[in-house]
């Protein structure tokens, strides 16, 4: 029997109102994925772009991406941050083709077409043509040319950008409480420790729905519950911004630990007893912030996540590049007036996090084994009604009301 | 006669890849010194000396403690590696000491077949000489070429 086009572009789409059930189109649709580049990244949010301490005089620069939008993000003359799309307004080529780097202007390698550490197009290439012959029109006007122009924005030394004149400033997006948390973390001048990328197998949101479910970490991450580095039973919390688009999950540690009567019930994988380091300088640590929280994962919507593990700062920003891939960037930071003892620690807890993280490694697999699961699967759902169906801030951490609180963002931003 | 000789550090570096690529990695600790330095970064934080690795053990035990998270505490897909380790050059020595530099591929075998490039890079080592005992790294950093770790990183490079 003939199929018709029209038959096979009406696969359904469905999904209904409400934060308790995400359908799994919404990991692996096209069309999605292109409208998410619109109304998120390229939409009124604001996303991180890098560390002032990256580029800390004028010249400095740094190249980076909002969303999958190639971004050049640099210090200009007189000292203010500058961000526009690193796309020559010629023929589109990249204008600068390295990760960081110091420079006067910026020209492009295709035609040379020249641009200042603002973004503005001062120089075309035989604009006058040679010997009278050829070069641009005479009315061609280079003002009017140009790559797109982000606004920026900074908070406690990060740099965000956005490319929408009406997104709100970074203080209003972000809430009192969130920037709070944020200036709790950076609090004085950072120093890079090393930059690690990761690419893992899955859709964007997977990765952005996994930080933000407090609800795994104990059940999926077993290194962190077998050294009381994090329990559910322990004091901790969700915090959640108005709209739910950001969130900070955070709990103390309880050296004396008592037995949970919840976790020996039900003989969770993650409470082997008698497990114990060989050399548990692995996880000697001080109270650096005075407040003897020792963890703290904070997001920002739409990408962007600073997380503080023990004496451990790492930014990670999330990139995606296709409906089924992701990258993280992974930034290591400590404090420039660090002592060299604070220093090794950092170095040494550093084991806990990242691509290799004993306590993070397998959040680089999980979203593909998702991705991989829902294959065929488009218009089956998810559950999401842990800790009911609320996006509020709670005490506990056995909730997924900060996942739904992407969703309810996510859901105004697309208009879906 | 020097006792970095290259067959012996050839010797070193193809009984190294064994460990791991045959998942004998209890046995890992035992080819380096109790404190000692293995790290895995990336050419360009190598590069730039910036110190942070994803991998980053001072001492054997810690090493050792890894492979215990890796068999009983850490999640992941059934994986095995395949080292090529090239030829070692030994670039300086100083009586029981030598440094060493060697090229490496590791493939990476995942349990649906997929055989794919993983890391490659350099391994910068610090190699200590001890009579009557196999040659032992004071330090193994792994440096690899690409800044990027596809999915995740369990078995030691």
């Amino acid at each position: 029997m003939e199929m018709k086009l029209n038959d096979m572009r009406g696969i359904e789409r469905a999904w209904e109102p409400g934060l308790t059930q995400v359908p799994y189109w919404l990991y692996s649709d096209q069309p999605i994925y292109r409208a998410e580049q619109q109304r998120l990244f390229q939409g009124p949010t604001w996303n991180y772009l890098c560390l002032e301490a990256e580029i800390p005089e004028s010249g400095d620069y740094r190249t980076t991406f909002v969303g999958d939008t190639p971004v050049i993000v640099a210090r200009d003359d007189e000292g203010e941050l500058q961000a526009f799309e690193n796309r020559c307004a010629h023929r589109g080529a990249l204008i600068a083709l390295k990760d960081s780097g110091k420079a006067q202007d910026f020209t492009c390698v295709y035609h040379a077409w020249r641009y200042d550490l603002q973004g503005n197009l001062k120089g075309v290439a035989f604009e006058q043509g040679v010997n009278g012959m050829g070069g641009m029109p005479p009315d061609f006007c280079k003002e009017q040319h140009g790559p797109r122009k982000l606004r920026t924005a900074t908070v406690a030394g990060l740099v965000f950008g956005s490319f929408d004149d009406d997104v709100p400033s970074i203080e209003e997006y972000l809430g009192d409480a969130v920037l709070e948390k944020i200036e709790r973390v950076l609090p004085k001048p950072v120093e890079v420790l090393g930059r690690f990328k990761q690419t893992i197998p899955n859709n964007w949101k997977l990765y952005m729905e996994n930080v933000k479910d407090s609800y795994h970490a104990s059940l999926l991450h077993v290194f962190f519950t077998t050294f009381r580095i994090n329990r559910l039973s322990q004091k901790g919390g969700v915090i959640i911004s108005e709209t739910g688009a950001h969130h900070i999950s955070w709990s103390k540690v309880d050296h004396q630990a008592q037995e949970s009567s919840e976790y020996n019930a039900e003989k969770l994988r993650s409470d082997k007893e008698g497990y114990a380091l060989a050399d548990p300088t692995l996880l000697d640590g001080c109270d650096e912030f005075g407040d003897g929280i020792t963890l703290q994962i904070l997001s920002v919507f739409p990408g962007f996540v600073i997380a503080q593990i023990q004496n451990t700062l790492a930014i990670r920003q999330i990139l995606p590049i296709g409906t089924d891939k992701t990258v993280l960037n992974w930034t290591y930071i400590g404090f420039a007036d660090d002592t060299p003892q604070l220093r090794r620690m950092r170095l040494k807890q550093l084991n806990l996090t990242g691509p290799a993280g004993f306590i993070s490694m397998e959040d680089g697999a999980v979203g593909g084994f998702v991705q991989r699961g829902i294959a065929g699967a488009e218009n089956e759902k998810a559950i999401l009604e842990m800790g009911g169906d609320s996006i509020e801030t709670q005490d506990n951490r056995t909730t997924e009301a900060s996942v739904r609180g992407f969703w309810n963002a996510y859901r105004s931003y697309m208009e879906i | 006669m020097s006792v970095f000789t290259q067959e012996r550090l050839t010797a070193l570096n193809a009984a190294y890849a064994r460990c791991i690529d045959n998942d004998e990695l209890e046995q890992l600790g035992d080819f380096f010194l109790d404190q000692c330095l293995y790290l895995v970064t990336t050419a360009d934080n190598y590069a730039s000396a910036l110190q942070a690795g994803i991998v980053y053990a001072d001492t054997r035990a810690m090493l050792q403690d890894r492979v215990m998270a890796m068999r009983d505490a850490n999640i992941y897909e059934e994986q095995r590696y395949r080292h090529i380790i090239g030829a070692p050059v030994l670039l300086e020595q100083e009586g029981d000491t030598a440094k060493a530099e060697s090229p490496f591929i590791v493939v990476r075998i995942m349990r649906d077949g997929s055989t794919e490039v993983f890391a490659t890079g350099r391994y910068i080592d610090c190699i200590v000489a001890q009579p009557d005992h196999p040659l032992k790294f004071a330090e193994r950093i792994v440096v690899c070429d690409s800044c990027n770790i596809d999915t995740l990183l369990v078995i030691p490079l």
